[in-house]
């Protein structure tokens, strides 16, 4: 294991992404050196298993048509030669996709996501993939079939998951972002552990095409980066309809790069009561106490907010998301791709053992527990009584926020926790999600920021807009940002 | 055998989901061909059909709109917010592993049918309809140890038109099953090629002397509306017959075999499936406005019903009326109601031009000897010039027959049909002098059928009208030439 002090990078090697696109465009840095950079660092650093496969021959191959395009005068994008890291849920061209799952080893993906065309249309590359949570289920990258990641801060413990080894990739700094998916606080959880930015937008905001689905009706797209202007960049261009995916949302007009990030002074902030209460690390909960108070400081009016359906927001999301994640693995089904159990004698056979070897504990829970609440004559009981309490909350965030321009809390109810310290207890894991599955459940964009640490273990502060208002929450979240970093200095 | 008196103890209660293939141009989910007829197998897929990670549905438009148009055919309104939802089961024609439906939240809740059994009018009625993705089609090879999988069919758009069980008898179920064939081509929602498979039918049938229902069995996948009538024929007097013995009616699915016409067991009720619906989370719920509505309802075709209302006038019977109905949409590319719609105030020339409709036209283009090369206006202009000549006693009726189907074969009309039909001997003589030399001629010739005549033996003269028409080469007015011939044997 390297030592943990040099691996974490006090100043990064990655300037801002604006800063980074205008270096290459002026010739001052080659993409070509930028993907070498990148590489250089996963392969230094691959004792934390961040990383399940680079990219290496594909990225190469692009920067030197980058490069070239640079060389000839020809337009290229706003993310030239940018290298970044994509979560293994991601359908990348250049390595397997699998979704750190032993079902989809061996993968080949056939097209790419939305999200990765994106990128790559303004000249972004692609260098590797991280690690995860099998499927994206789990909060800590223990579920993965292949191994965990580690977290940077400390190695003993985990580095949230599921979206672990992106954020853990950021934080060693492999690259200068990384794309994440967020659920029920994939992006959040580890962003918040690992004590960077993580953003999750709106629902619909970025198209799930090409994704390796979770639960349809939260799943989310979203960077993780060192800051919130660098994760307003990549949503910029990643944001708004799509023709292959029908839940997507238009973007806003006047786009999400921040150029002169918007004052919290008049913000009106409701910090969520149900968050502060019982259940909550007292370490934790000092710092987003002081991390708030840093913001009233700045001008921004904090109040506390009450929201009753929040104490129900867990078992109304491990009923939906488990539903939904069992009708998504159906196509998991040994027939067309990914692993097949050929010892099996007939159809039956091959259905049961493929998807018996093929798939780990947690992604089998999940599905249990889906296909239990969805067969008749309990789905009224459980899955239409969750819907119906999730309008509820729905309601209740809409209420909130007729009185308030943002709502705050912690992201997780604890610092990163040890590995192995909750993965024999199933229902423990869930509790980790209690902060971050509501707003997954709603559909409201949400951000986390650095808010210092707990006995040397980052914690991170969780800022909620309403439905679509990404742009203000970003605007403002830089500005949170600025000033807590300089509380912490 | 299930005698008479036994069957019409009980009462036969049927009601028939038809699966309706759509003419949309892609699939339900996916920019990809929907016509699988002539396409090699799997060509015709993309990544949502093939259930690829990551891939999602993308709901098409013109299924929707069709499905609307489908709604107001069926007597109903599109419901202006519908849903889709998934109903999930194992197997490999199914990529997805769930079938993409409307369980909750069709598009289409209530109508009716109207239909026509004996002469006598019948409503069924619908209870919803509701648009799918069909499945892709699995064959096993008799003896290999594999089966095929044809996934070109997998996701193309389906509406399921569920029926109330208002069907109480075989010919009804049939004559049901034609008037949705009728509804769904007048709409011009589907080819409904059941050849192809275009429209599939489940029939529902049970039995029961008693005003509970009997247990129903489910027969499936007819493609006929023949094969409707006949298993539920078969269906009627096996449930029968098993009551009659004492013993009950497994609820279960059935298959037919057209072969031995008979239905077959499939599946009993035991090993029905748990589908797990859950509302589909892909597709946001379809979301018709009240301007989009009427502008579909505006788009509507003159539908059978009111076809027949406008027809119901000329005094036509109702098979006859069904064949022009079925005619008109068997070739698009001919008309038959349009020609008699712009005919109709001359009540007579349209009931004739109906009559050589049903009589000379339809069956001469089903003789496939036969080609038809004349343009619709052409047959306008044919039918209407005969009818003049028919109207002028220049043209006998029989003679009339042979010029329609002698001109129907020709690209171009020539300048004078008249001139035609003489030329081709068509046209009868009603020239008194003319006709007048030929009767004394046949009455010569004929010395004792004359004689009979003069003393009153009228049965005789008909003889004598054809040995003048025999004469004339069949020229002659028959009429005129019955009339001479009286003149002559007063």
């Amino acid at each position: 294991m390297s030592d943990t002090t040099a691996a974490i990078p006090t100043t990064s090697q990655w300037p801002s992404l604006k800063d980074l696109t205008s270096q290459v465009q002026s010739g001052k840095v080659t993409a070509v050196e930028l993907v070498e950079r990148a590489l250089k660092t996963i392969g230094e650093k691959q004792d934390y298993q961040a990383i399940i496969a680079t990219i290496a021959e594909r990225a190469r191959a692009r920067a030197v048509e980058i490069d070239k395009l640079i060389a000839d005068g020809s337009h290229v994008g706003r993310l030239a030669g940018v290298p970044f890291i994509a979560k293994d849920n991601f359908l990348v061209f250049g390595a397997d996709t699998t979704a750190a799952s032993n079902i989809l080893k061996g993968f080949d993906a056939p097209y790419q996501s939305t999200a990765i065309e994106r990128l790559e249309a303004e000249g972004a590359i692609c260098v590797a993939k991280a690690n995860l949570d099998a499927f994206a289920h789990g909060g800590s990258t223990e579920n993965s079939d292949f191994f965990t990641t580690k977290n940077p801060h400390d190695t003993t413990r985990v580095p949230g998951g599921s979206s672990g080894g992106s954020a853990a990739a950021v934080l060693l700094d492999m690259a200068p972002f990384a794309l994440g998916t967020d659920t029920g606080g994939s992006i959040r959880q580890p962003a918040s552990f690992t004590g960077i930015v993580g953003y999750k937008p709106s629902y619909g905001l970025v198209s799930r095409s090409g994704v390796i689905a979770m639960a349809s009706s939260t799943d989310t797209i979203g960077p993780l980066a060192r800051t919130v202007e660098d994760a307003a960049y990549v949503i910029d261009i990643m944001a708004g309809k799509d023709s292959l995916d029908s839940t997507t949302i238009d973007r806003d007009a006047a786009g999400y790069d921040i150029t002169s990030p918007e004052s919290l002074a008049g913000k009106k902030i409701g910090v969520i009561k149900e968050y502060m209460g019982e259940g909550l690390d007292a370490g934790v909960k000092k710092q987003i106490e002081t991390s708030l108070e840093s913001l009233k400081e700045a001008g921004a009016e904090i109040v506390e907010v009450s929201l009753p359906s929040l104490e129900y927001s867990l078992g109304v999301y491990y009923i939906v998301v488990p539903a939904e994640i069992s009708s998504n693995l159906s196509r998991y089904d040994g027939q067309r791709f990914g692993f097949s159990d050929k010892s099996a004698k007939d159809l039956e056979a091959s259905y049961v053992q493929s998807r018996t070897k093929g798939f780990g504990a947690e992604a089998k829970r999940r599905i249990m527990i889906g296909a239990y609440v969805l067969s008749s004559g309990y789905y009224d009981a459980y899955y239409n009584k969750a819907q119906t309490v999730r309008t509820k909350l729905i309601n209740e965030f809409n209420e909130a926020f007729k009185d308030v321009d943002f709502l705050a809390g912690p992201t997780a109810p604890t610092v990163a926790f040890k590995i192995g310290e909750n993965a024999s207890d199933p229902l423990q894991m869930y509790l980790a999600d209690v902060m971050t599955v509501g707003p997954s459940l709603v559909g409201i964009p949400s951000l986390v920021i650095p808010a210092g640490k707990v006995d040397g273990m980052p914690v991170g502060l969780q800022l909620m807009a309403p439905q679509k208002a990404d742009r203000i929450l970003l605007s403002v979240g830089a500005t949170a940002q600025e000033k807590l970093s300089k509380e912490q200095k | 055998m299930v005698t008479k008196e036994v069957r019409d103890q009980y009462k036969v209660t049927i009601g028939i989901e038809c699966h309706v293939q759509l003419k949309t141009n892609t699939k339900l989910f996916a920019a990809v061909g929907n016509d699988a007829r002539d396409a090699e197998p799997n060509t015709l897929i993309s990544h949502i059909c093939l259930g690829m990670p990551g891939a999602l549905p993308v709901l098409n438009e013109q299924a929707v709109a069709l499905a609307s148009k489908a709604a107001f055919a069926l007597n109903s309104v599109p419901s202006p917010f519908s849903t889709f939802d998934r109903k999930h089961y194992f197997y490999p024609d199914l990529p997805l592993g769930y079938q993409i439906t409307q369980f909750y939240q069709p598009v289409v809740l209530g109508g009716s049918v109207d239909i026509f059994v004996d002469g006598k009018p019948k409503t069924v009625n619908i209870t919803r309809a509701h648009l799918e993705a069909d499945a892709g089609k699995s064959s096993h090879p008799a003896g290999a140890d594999y089966s095929l999988v044809d996934l070109n069919r997998a996701g193309t758009p389906l509406l399921e038109i569920v029926s109330e069980p208002d069907i109480n008898s075989p010919a009804e179920a049939r004559a049901y099953a034609h008037e949705l064939y009728l509804l769904m081509k007048y709409a011009d929602v589907s080819d409904a090629d059941l050849f192809h498979g275009n429209m599939r039918f489940d029939v529902n049938v049970s039995v029961s002397k008693t005003d509970e229902l009997g247990t129903r069995t489910e027969t499936k996948n007819l493609n006929s509306f023949r094969s409707v009538e006949k298993a539920a024929e078969f269906e009627v007097n096996r449930q029968i017959e098993l009551l009659e013995k004492g013993q009950s009616i497994t609820q279960e699915t059935r298959g037919w075999d057209d072969a031995k016409q008979k239905t077959f067991s499939q599946r009993g009720k035991e090993q029905a499936h748990d589908y797990r619906y859950m509302p589909e989370p892909d597709i946001p719920p379809v979301q018709l406005d009240s301007d989009y509505i009427s502008r579909i309802k505006d788009s509507m075709p003159v539908m059978p019903g009111e076809w027949r209302t406008k027809l119901s006038g000329l005094g036509l019977d109702v098979s006859q009326t069904d064949i022009l109905l079925d005619a008109e949409v068997a070739d698009s590319t001919v008309d038959y109601l349009e020609i008699l719609e712009k005919n109709l105030t001359d009540k007579a020339f349209a009931k004739q031009l109906a009559n050589w409709f049903v009589n000379i036209e339809i069956p001469f283009r089903a003789d496939e000897n036969n080609t038809v090369s004349l343009s619709n206006e052409g047959r306008a202009t044919v039918y209407a010039q005969t009818a003049a000549l028919v109207g002028d006693s220049k043209l006998s009726s029989s003679n009339a027959k042979l010029l329609i189907t002698e001109l129907l074969t020709h690209e171009t009309l020539p300048e004078s049909i008249e001139k035609y039909a003489d030329e081709q001997g068509f046209i009868q003589v009603s020239d008194t002098g003319e006709i007048e030399k030929v009767v004394i001629d046949v009455i010569t010739a004929n010395p004792q059928a004359a004689e009979d005549v003069r003393n009153g033996e009228m049965k005789a003269i008909g003889f004598l009208v054809g040995q003048v028409m025999k004469a004339s080469l069949g020229k002659a007015n028959p009429g005129l030439a019955q009339e001479l011939l009286r003149k002559h044997l007063q």
